[in-house]
């Protein structure tokens, strides 16, 4: 087949190539496309490369969760020992307490500061005062530029004994302030609240774009047929907003139960590993510290297995319900 | 907007509206306020003080801004986090700038189909420590080149520098070819000027992250620590409270364990000021960087 002349415009089919081919026409269109785009081709080809390197080579190593792995030998020359490393996961002292953790602070994080962002837009979009609204919201975005070892030792140092609010909590309980992090499960509480005071801030910035987008007439409208501002934002405002909220909802939902490592690699200590200790965690001291490479990558590959199936499962179920999901 | 007049039930809504957003307000920036007096407070009475601190206790003391300036190791972080910063920046704009190029050609046949295999990666990544001995297989741990070429490229900043290609009209790029532009002219000359806003906002992102990046030099610096990033050499300090700086600058004052909480505040000040300086000026991008990342994904 002659190549044909390149395409002029688009939407207009190009010549040369054989559409409704399927895969067996995949070879003889590349062949076609690389003489055509020499150049992006070999772009492509560095691309493809790295994607390749670093993120399916890691994909590949994966499989040292089924694997003895030593390091002296090699990915390809440890000895393959199937389940084992999950049986020792899950048979081990500390799985039950790992997952608790990691579903504990998952939950409570999605439940606290997924809503927090939008009940501060809504609440900010009621201002009309345009230079206090402005104030409130450069303020509130400030944290969110306090990279996460300062504010993680902002609170270890509020939160320790004879810190600002440890001894704030230890005058309304009526007992004597202590080291606040060591406390439980108020490490919870502490991790999601350090969460909310870095991100309400910045996590308003698209609740309070898609709300300034809503169309003035409607409100105009409403309150001529006498709809209060409350019932204005019941019936316009919130269902404005709510394809974005649920877009979000999804967003989150699928990394809930992968509470990242390195915030609370900053805040946690031997103390508290009992309420502290998450998968990530767990993974990270396994891997690094520990050096048991087979193990910790069987921890992980847990983890991520259940996110992957987290984020499938409720971009279908947003799916059936809204018609619109992410993928 | 729409004039009415207001209900009581309005009035006592709006006041608690204000005391909620002054409170939030005061809660976002009590913190800091809090470490900066700190920092300049006098060491005993800053001990003895309990609560939040909003003047300088005593009087000015910049004794801890002495004894910091003194620490070498903090201005060698300060410095790889800059270089760091640069670095990354330069790579993953160069990089990002021509995959988005070659993903938004539209007479790139096959551009969705090798987009599916990159994207495929979002879904789904290899974990910490295979990612890890990746990187140890490739010679790069304890080198710089561990923090930053494994950022070159990101899905994410892909598809936005692609979204924002794809709407650049074709004639543009046609007027530029029939002059005798080539491939690299058109996507520097003629189509990247024009997702300026776009670029920005993908800058902004990569320095942000790479300045409060920790764990890559945790995870990939393990014997080098005189390559470690700023906040790699701030965990130490705030978070290991390691004794590190009060020894380093005894031969300054000779109580310097005195002025550890000081010492503390001040780094958080040195480290966090300028960022701060910065910010309102770009809060601006911040808000479109937001709403595209949104949008896109």
């Amino acid at each position: 087949m002659k190549t044909g002349e390149r395409k002029k415009k688009t939407g207009k089919r190009a010549q040369g190539y054989i559409y409704n081919g399927g895969i067996r026409a995949f070879p003889h269109n590349l062949l076609v496309d690389i003489r055509r785009n020499k150049l992006i081709y070999v772009c492509l080809v560095f691309i493809l490369a790295f994607f390749a390197i670093f993120s399916y080579a890691p994909m590949i190593g994966i499989l040292m969760a089924f694997q003895r792995f030593s390091p002296a030998k090699g990915f390809f020359k440890s000895k393959w020992i199937g389940m084992e490393n999950f049986k020792v996961f899950f048979t081990g002292p500390y799985v039950g307490r790992l997952i608790r953790n990691t579903v504990a602070i998952g939950v409570l994080d999605l439940v606290i500061n997924f809503p927090a962002p939008i009940i501060f837009a809504l609440i900010l979009n009621e201002i009309r005062q345009k230079a206090f609204k402005i104030t409130v919201q450069t303020i509130s975005y400030m944290p969110y530029f306090i990279s996460s070892v300062v504010a993680c030792g902002i609170v270890i140092n509020f939160t320790q004994a004879g810190g600002a609010i440890s001894v704030l909590v230890g005058n309304l309980t009526g007992g004597t302030s202590e080291n606040l992090l060591n406390k439980g499960t108020l490490f919870w509480l502490i991790y999601v609240l350090q969460n909310m005071w870095q991100g309400i801030g910045y996590g308003s910035i698209i609740y309070l774009s898609s709300l300034s987008s809503i169309d003035q007439e409607l409100y105009e409208a409403a309150y001529c047929d006498g709809a209060g501002r409350w019932k204005q934002t019941l019936h316009i405002t919130i269902p404005s907003i709510l394809p974005m909220v649920s877009m979000m909802l999804i967003m989150r939902m699928g990394g809930v139960f992968s509470v990242g490592a390195d915030k609370i690699l900053l805040l946690y200590g031997p103390a508290n590993y009992k309420f502290s200790d998450v998968i990530n965690t767990y993974v990270y001291r396994m891997g690094m510290l520990n050096q048991d490479y087979g193990l910790s990558t069987a921890v992980g590959l847990f983890n991520s297995a259940i996110g992957t199936l987290m984020l499938i499962g409720t971009n279908k179920i947003s799916k059936k319900l809204s018609g619109t999901g992410m993928f | 907007m729409v004039h009415y007049k207001k209900s009581p039930s309005r009035i006592i809504f709006l006041i608690f509206a204000y005391i909620f957003l002054i409170f939030l307000a005061f809660v976002c920036i009590a913190p800091i306020i809090h470490v900066i007096m700190g920092s300049i407070s006098n060491p005993t009475y800053l001990g003895l003080h309990k609560g939040l601190v909003f003047y300088p206790l005593h009087n000015v003391d910049t004794t801890a801004y002495k004894i910091i300036l003194k620490y070498e190791k903090l201005w060698q972080g300060y410095r790889n986090t800059i270089f760091y910063i640069l670095a990354q920046c330069l790579v993953t704009g160069v990089c990002t700038v021509i995959a988005g190029f070659v993903f938004s050609r539209k007479r790139f046949f096959y551009r969705n189909g090798f987009m599916m295999v990159i994207a495929f990666t979002m879904l789904f990544n290899g974990g910490m420590i295979p990612t890890y001995l990746v990187i140890k297989s490739l010679g790069m741990v304890d080198t710089p080149f561990a923090l930053i070429v494994p950022g070159a490229l990101s899905v994410f900043n892909i598809i936005i520098m692609r979204t924002s290609m794809e709407g650049i009209p074709d004639s543009l790029e046609e007027a530029a070819r029939i002059d005798g532009a080539n491939d690299f002219t058109i996507m520097f000359r003629v189509i990247l000027p024009l997702c300026k806003a776009t670029f920005a906002v993908i800058m902004l992102f990569t320095a942000v992250a790479k300045w409060n990046d920790y764990m890559s030099g945790l995870l990939y610096l393990p014997n080098r620590t005189d390559l470690y990033p700023l906040q790699m050499v701030l965990r130490a300090i705030l978070v290991e409270s390691s004794q590190d700086i009060t020894q380093s600058s005894s031969d300054f004052t000779n109580n310097a364990q005195l002025y550890k909480k000081c010492i503390e505040y001040a780094v958080i000040v040195v480290s966090t000021l300028p960022i701060l300086m910065v910010y309102p000026f770009v809060q601006k991008y911040f808000v479109t960087g937001v709403t595209i990342g949104a949008v896109k994904s």
